[in-house]
């Protein structure tokens, strides 16, 4: 019964989610305030109906309802409940209602707390909306049902792919499609400025908000899931380079740069028609990236259920937005008015260069994730593209970016200083040159590497330096700094705090690809391998049982210069229902460095393999992108781009959309 | 400085941002791409020695020998093998008859001495480069079970593995879940 209600509210969202693309669009075209005003009640049933359905798939899943062809193929009756909630969104059809279940809820944000947008922006934006939820949920009412019976409905479930029977389950996706959907929003908007022509700061100023929590959830999801992998798959690696992770990268980058123009917009008013261009572009690589996942074009840990019909339906959508937006923008970007002038060397200069890195970068992921499967579609050549390419590509063009970094907030707008900010930066230069060359003389290894040390500290010590700078510190008393420096807005922070950010993950990114030590050995029990300055002995080895597996745990003894550090313990999983084993690594962390223990099969002779590597620092990879994340935190908080803030008071008539 | 040379020193600066990242991306696809192989094309195509290669087929029954953490195996298409000598621990879903793709340098024996190992990417599917291998090389029935060929809707009742196919099926034919990407690491 419940499905069948889930099943009814989905397509009440549908026919719902079509009058929300018609109706306000129409009243906006006509000019007129009661069609337009359709838009919001109608997105906010919208998300009432797709929540009842979410729900409804939540309880068939956690009653282990094998009625329902989903749960029988994705859950089993003994999995713990939590894996039977997020189950739920372990497979193609949950996932994609997750999807859409995040559409809704940004876009009943919109219809809440859009009060004192300017009607006829609310009615188009929420319009776009409208039709971005009519064709996902069109694409899962005809392709990707959740809620098919199977009659007779077998006694038990084929069990959730072990890999997912693991809390990143409850994270990690939740976390990316806020991201790769939030930017979902910026799309919405900048369509409905095309439609209507017409866009200024105000403008920007709605949409930095939106875009800001995107990229802070993508930010997060995109850490979480590299966690996940290097903790869950076994062998430690945080990054692949593989086609999903690319996927998630892209609309990142994209949606990094648009934070960055959209700064200009917002205050110089300047950069419109690139900034409309890229809020196409970011949404249309989110669009890109759930097709390359779930259309079963790649394989991969992602790939769910490959299916030629909805590859096809998702790429009808792909082309209809991405089409149809750019579309748009060609028809209409013309008629956008001019924005401000500014001096190469300035604030908005920095912040060209920022833009043009990072779409440049955007574009290596793009053509090394996409020429294998071009290539392969036209010579049938199959090649790969793998880690050496984007680290050349990749890195080249990230290289001159974070160098930059430092420099950008400190630049005056207009016109800038580029040998003051140099001379401001003299200390922070300093204490990068101080740390490449204490790194280089302490660890050695390349000089490559001591030298990303340095320019890791440099981007931290900058960003300290801006706050410094504008607080006064050291050039005015103490209490007139600490004044100054309460009264500097958030997002200034919230700047530092995420460009420092950028800096520790550098540092993590450099010391494990770098300093890492690996031993790869056979060993009996009371072997020992000696790690650094670690030695591990093989002490015992144990059966386990879980609620629908049984492990077979390897414990090894940590000592270092005599003194015993504790246990790690790695083993192996063997979930009966799949008969499919698993590896669950040992991780210990010592300060920001971790110990990273896999076991491979058992032999007959009663050795295990055994890898065991030291990875230093490997935690500041991912603290980094939490700190990054943090300092958008920040910046969301900052009352001048609070969502709905009302105008501020010295904000000139000139931007008359936010009047209303 | 005129709104003009401003915009020229902006289109100055992308074209030169967007030359420098074409020069990368091209230097990078000449020296980094990786061509996948079958074991047939390795006998066949004369490949020279010391470039990298991904091997893909099927783990040679019975030509898996372990020396404490070292391990050589052979991939086969069903026409022609080749030895891939490896350090590390194997994927979870590594067996002796299942699809697996290899990755390394191709040594003047004609071996591979792989720096990665990925098997199948879980109970259900084998590589699609393995599968397409395969299928070229006639070892391949279309919707067998264990294929890449997907099943949209689920029987109520498991189907038994067809015996003697070239590619073994699972026991679990389905649409299906997320997958293990087990890979190995490079030693």
């Amino acid at each position: 019964m419940i499905a069948e209600l889930g099943q009814y509210a989905l397509i009440l969202a549908l026919a719902l989610a079509l009058v929300q693309m018609v109706v306000p669009a129409w009243g906006a075209a006509k000019d007129d305030a009661v069609l337009m005003g359709v838009a919001a009640p109608v997105a906010l049933a919208v998300l009432g109906f797709v929540t009842f359905a979410f729900g409804a798939l939540v309880a068939v899943y956690v009653t282990s309802d094998f009625s329902v062809v989903n749960v029988v193929e994705n859950s089993h009756s003994q999995m713990p409940l939590v894996y039977k909630i997020t189950s739920t969104w372990g497979n193609h059809e949950g996932s994609m209602m997750l999807w859409v279940f995040v559409l809704a809820v940004f876009a009943g944000m919109v219809a809440l707390f859009g009060s004192n947008l300017p009607d006829r922006l609310k009615a188009n934006a929420l319009a776009v909306q409208g039709a971005i939820a009519s064709a996902f949920l069109g694409f899962i009412l005809l392709t990707s049902n959740p809620f098919l019976r199977m009659i007779p409905a077998p006694a038990e479930g084929r069990d959730l792919n072990p890999v997912l029977q693991d809390p990143g389950l409850a994270i990690h996706p939740p976390l990316l499609y806020l991201g790769y959907v939030g930017l979902s929003i910026a799309f919405s908007f900048a369509m409905a400025a095309l439609i209507e022509g017409r866009i200024d700061a105000a403008w920007a100023r709605w949409v930095r908000p939106w875009t800001l929590a995107a990229w802070l959830f993508l930010t997060l999801g995109i850490a979480m899931g590299s966690y996940w992998a290097y903790y869950e798959l076994g062998w430690g690696g945080w990054w692949f380079w593989d086609p999903v992770e690319n996927a998630s990268l892209m609309p990142w980058l994209a949606a990094t740069a648009l934070l960055h123009s959209a700064v200009v917009m917002e205050k110089r008013d300047a950069l419109k028609i690139w900034t409309i261009l890229l809020a196409i572009l970011a949404f249309s690589l989110s669009l890109i990236g759930t097709f390359l996942v779930r259309s079963g074009v790649l394989t991969s840990v992602h790939a769910f259920a490959s299916d030629p019909t909805r590859g096809v339906f998702i790429l009808g959508i792909l082309t209809l937005f991405i089409g149809g937006g750019l579309l748009m923008f060609a028809l209409r970007a013309g008629e956008l008015r001019q924005g401000g002038l500014f001096a190469p060397v300035s604030r908005e200069g920095a912040l060209v260069f920022n833009n043009l890195f990072l779409t440049a970068a955007t574009a290596s992921v793009f053509v090394g994730t996409l020429y294998p499967l071009a290539l392969e579609a036209l010579t049938d050549a199959k090649i790969t593209v793998g880690p050496p390419f984007f680290n050349l590509t990749f890195g080249g063009l990230m290289l001159p970016l974070v160098f930059a970094m430092p420099f950008g907030p400190l630049l005056a707008w207009k016109r800038g200083d580029l040998l003051g900010v140099a001379q401001r930066l003299t200390l922070a230069a300093g204490f990068a040159v101080i740390a490449g060359v204490v790194t280089a003389a302490a660890e050695g290894g390349p000089v490559l590497a001591a030298v990303a040390i340095g320019l890791a500290v440099f981007i931290m010590a900058g960003a300290l330096t801006d706050i410094v700078e504008r607080a006064g510190i050291g050039r005015v008393s103490a209490p007139v700094a600490w004044a100054r420096l309460r009264g500097l807005p958030r997002s200034t922070f919230g700047t530092a705090v995420a460009h420092f950010g950028v800096g520790v993950c550098l540092i993590g990114i450099v010391s494990e690809t770098t300093w890492s030590l690996e031993r790869i050995a056979s060993v009996k029990l009371g072997d020992t391998i000696t790690i650094g300055t670690r030695d591990l002995t093989f002490a015992r080895i144990e059966n386990r049982a879980g609620a629908n597996f049984t492990a077979r745990t390897a414990i090894f003894e940590i000592r270092s210069g005599g003194l015993s550090q504790g246990t790690v313990e790695a083993s192996r999983r063997m979930f009966a229902a799949r008969q499919m084993a698993t590896t669950e690594s040992g991780i210990r962390t010592f300060g920001f460095s971790q110990l990273y223990l896999s076991m491979g099969e058992e032999e007959t002779n009663g050795a295990v393999s055994v890898r065991v590597t030291w990875k230093p620092l490997v935690t500041l990879i991912w603290l980094g992108a939490v700190v990054m994340a943090l300092g958008g935190g920040l910046s969301l908080a900052d009352r001048r781009l609070r969502v709905g803030a009302p105008k501020p008071a010295r904000r000139r008539a000139a931007a008359p959309v936010a009047a209303e | 400085m005129t709104r003009k040379s401003r915009r020229l020193v902006l289109i100055g600066a992308g074209l030169s941002v967007l030359a420098l990242a074409a020069g990368l991306i091209l230097t990078a696809l000449n020296d980094t791409i990786v061509f996948f192989r079958t074991p047939t094309e390795i006998a066949q195509k004369q490949i020279a020695p010391g470039g990298r290669v991904r091997l893909g087929g099927l783990v040679e029954p019975g030509s898996v020998e372990k020396t404490g953490a070292a391990v050589r195996f052979a991939v086969t298409d069903g026409n022609h093998q080749v030895i891939v000598a490896y350090r590390g621990l194997l994927p979870d879903l590594f067996r002796e008859g299942q699809g697996v793709v290899a990755e390394g340098v191709l040594q003047m024996d004609g071996t591979v001495s792989a720096d990665s190992v990925l098997a199948k990417h879980d109970e259900r599917y084998m590589p699609r480069e393995v599968a397409d291998a395969l299928k070229k090389s006639g070892h391949w029935k279309e919707g067998e079970p264990g294929g890449p060929v997907p099943q949209q809707s689920v029987p109520a009742t498991p189907k038994p593995a067809p015996s003697g196919a070239a590619v073994p099926s699972s026991i679990l034919p389905a649409a299906t879940p997320a997958s293990a990407s087990s890979r190995s690491p490079a030693p």
